[in-house]
């Protein structure tokens, strides 16, 4: 039995509509235990999220919000703490979602082959998908430890000591070594999905081609990437989007430091709301991420699907 | 297929690379945690430790809140993945059988709930849980973890649904099953490894949870496993590190479990779009 989680299942049985009056009330009844938290609990305060966004609401006073129109758009505009947060998520999202994609597909085709071992590489790459955000995070302070850490020990026993640095306390190194851990904990997921849809591609339309003495890279650009595009869209739209939402593990890895240099736009709006109580401009700033994630989205979605058909 | 000898190399190669980019970091928390604390602070740290001792594990749960943190956790996730099932259960059943309007938007919202960042839903959801006293309360947390949970459990629990033939259940009612001896008899039993997996599949998502539960716990005793390591990661010392290497462990073994069991299905891909930390 398989549970299809991201289309509707095949219809094997076609829904019913449904008809009878009672009928109609049992089905309310079957689906308000469900809706009601839902409505409750996540379309209520989304509602209230985008309407905070437009108010002055801080913490300790929320009772009486007062409604204030573009005034905290109009400071997201000249605060620069929010762009070079903006500029750095841009920077994270776009950075890890390409090298998540990139090394995802090389493994992925590498993984589909038959290979010894490939069984035990399946399974270790369930392991960083398997643990919590926040011990990714521990794990790879571990690693990149000024002192007791993996990477700089490496380097010493390589007889490269002069790049021994503190990693996540460096200006320049900050940012790059938390994107490498982004790549660590999501690549996994990314192969996986690219895996199975490399096992949907038709074997027969590879070995037609290979008849017809396409050469291997041929047979990848003209046969696998086409069937596999929709597959591609939408598992680097998603990266895309959990990425620039991500906050967890930079939180542990960083919390934004050095200097802002790995601020991450949830952890600026996450400061904005509970170190500083600015409940209103951290959800203009929620606001704002969204216009932009579905901006993004639209543009790419249209010039991919364009490619797919 | 054929390959060549060097293509063969090179593929051994790239994933013998891989394989030591995925495995020495878990490698090295392993080494980490059995660590005794003058190897911690060690000029040149080893791979294998010189006197392996297992008493960051103990330290973990007694000096540093980790048992108690765990406590805490098992409670919201367990709480959390029962309720989860239970209201998901017969909402699932009315979506996988009856076509309704509400039932489209629902799974429309479904779909839509992944894409939201959870900074524009924390404020309001704090300020609606402080409203109602649920603020930094277990039973508040367990409420967010539902929501969050249900969407992907609606998803996962109808597609088992449409699985079940439905002649079996057309049968049972002209054998003079009524309604709910047929749900009784014929599909909650075929039910039972979809409401297993939904019901890990809660479990792992508010066990591994950190970002509500660092906004909505206050108080240090009523704070979960991920949210304790955190605050124990920003009072770091070189010597603190072996113990919170042990917790770290010791927090991945159930979502470990999780994998393992449900690791044919994640492999299919069906699952793999849902489960993200």
């Amino acid at each position: 039995m398989t549970a299809t989680t991201t289309a509707p299942a095949p219809a094997a049985t076609t829904p019913a509509p449904a008809r009878r009056g009672s009928d109609r009330a049992t089905i309310y009844l079957l689906l308000l235990p469900s809706l009601l938290p839902i409505v409750l609990l996540s379309v209520f305060p989304l509602v209230r999220g985008i309407y905070l966004g437009f108010t002055d609401a801080r913490a300790g006073r929320n009772v009486e919000v007062a409604f204030n129109g573009l005034a905290n758009y109009r400071e997201l505009l000249t605060d620069d703490l929010f762009w070079g947060a903006f500029r750095i998520g841009l920077l994270w999202a776009f950075g890890v979602t390409a090298l998540q994609f990139l090394l995802g597909l090389g493994l992925a085709l590498l993984l589909n082959q038959p290979l010894r071992f490939r069984g035990l590489a399946r399974v270790l790459s369930l392991v960083p998908w398997a643990m919590p955000p926040v011990v990714v995070g521990i794990l790879w302070r571990l690693v990149y430890h000024p002192d007791a850490g993996l990477l700089n020990e490496l380097l010493y026993q390589v007889g490269a000591e002069g790049l021994r640095t503190n990693w996540l306390g460096d200006f320049s190194t900050a940012l790059p070594a938390v994107i490498i851990v982004g790549v660590w904990a999501g690549m996994p997921q990314t192969t996986v999905v690219l895996l199975a849809g490399l096992q949907g591609v038709p074997k027969e339309l590879h070995e037609a081609a290979a008849v017809d003495g396409a050469t291997a890279w041929q047979r990848f650009r003209r046969v696998t990437l086409p069937a596999l595009m929709p597959v591609i869209v939408a598992i680097t739209s998603l990266d895309f989007i959990w990425n620039f939402n991500s906050f967890g593990l930079v939180y542990v890895l960083t919390a934004g430091g050095p200097g802002g240099k790995t601020m991450l736009p949830m952890l600026f709006a996450y400061e904005e709301a509970f170190r500083y109580g600015n409940y209103g401009y951290a959800a203009a700033l929620g606001n704002v991420m969204v216009v932009i994630i579905v901006a993004l989205l639209a543009v790419y979605l249209r010039r991919r699907l364009r490619e797919v058909n | 297929m054929r390959a060549s000898r060097l293509t063969r190399s090179l593929q051994y190669l790239a994933l013998l690379g891989y394989v030591i980019f995925l495995g020495f970091p878990l490698v090295w928390l392993l080494s980490t945690s059995f660590k005794p604390p003058r190897e911690l602070v060690k000029l040149h740290p080893t791979l294998i430790p010189d006197s392996a001792t297992i008493s960051n594990y103990v330290q973990a749960f007694t000096e540093q809140q980790l048992g108690r943190a765990a406590l805490n956790s098992l409670q919201v996730a367990l709480a959390s993945s029962l309720l989860t099932v239970l209201i998901a259960l017969p909402a699932s059943y009315a979506l996988a059988r009856f076509r309704t309007r509400i039932g489209t938007v629902a799974l429309g919202w479904v779909l839509l709930s992944q894409l939201f960042p959870f900074v524009l839903l924390i404020i309001p959801i704090f300020l609606v849980l402080r409203e109602i006293g649920l603020a930094n309360t277990h039973a508040g947390l367990i409420l967010i973890y539902v929501v969050w949970a249900l969407p992907f459990a609606l998803w996962m629990l109808q597609g088992f649904v449409r699985n079940i033939p439905r002649e079996l259940e057309e049968a049972a009612s002209v054998d003079g099953a009524s309604r709910l001896q047929t749900l009784r008899k014929v599909v909650f039993p075929l039910l039972a490894p979809g409401v297993v997996a939904t019901a890990l599949f809660a479990f792992i998502s508010a066990w591994n949870e950190f970002f509500f539960a660092l906004v909505l716990i206050k108080t240090p005793e009523l704070a979960t496993l991920p949210v304790t390591l955190a605050r124990f990661v920003g009072i770091e010392g070189t010597a603190r590190l072996g113990p919170l290497a042990a917790g770290s462990l010791l927090a991945t073994l159930p979502s470990l479990v999780f994998f393992a069991v449900m690791q044919r299905r994640l492999s299919s891909g069906s699952l793999a779009g849902a489960v993200k930390g």
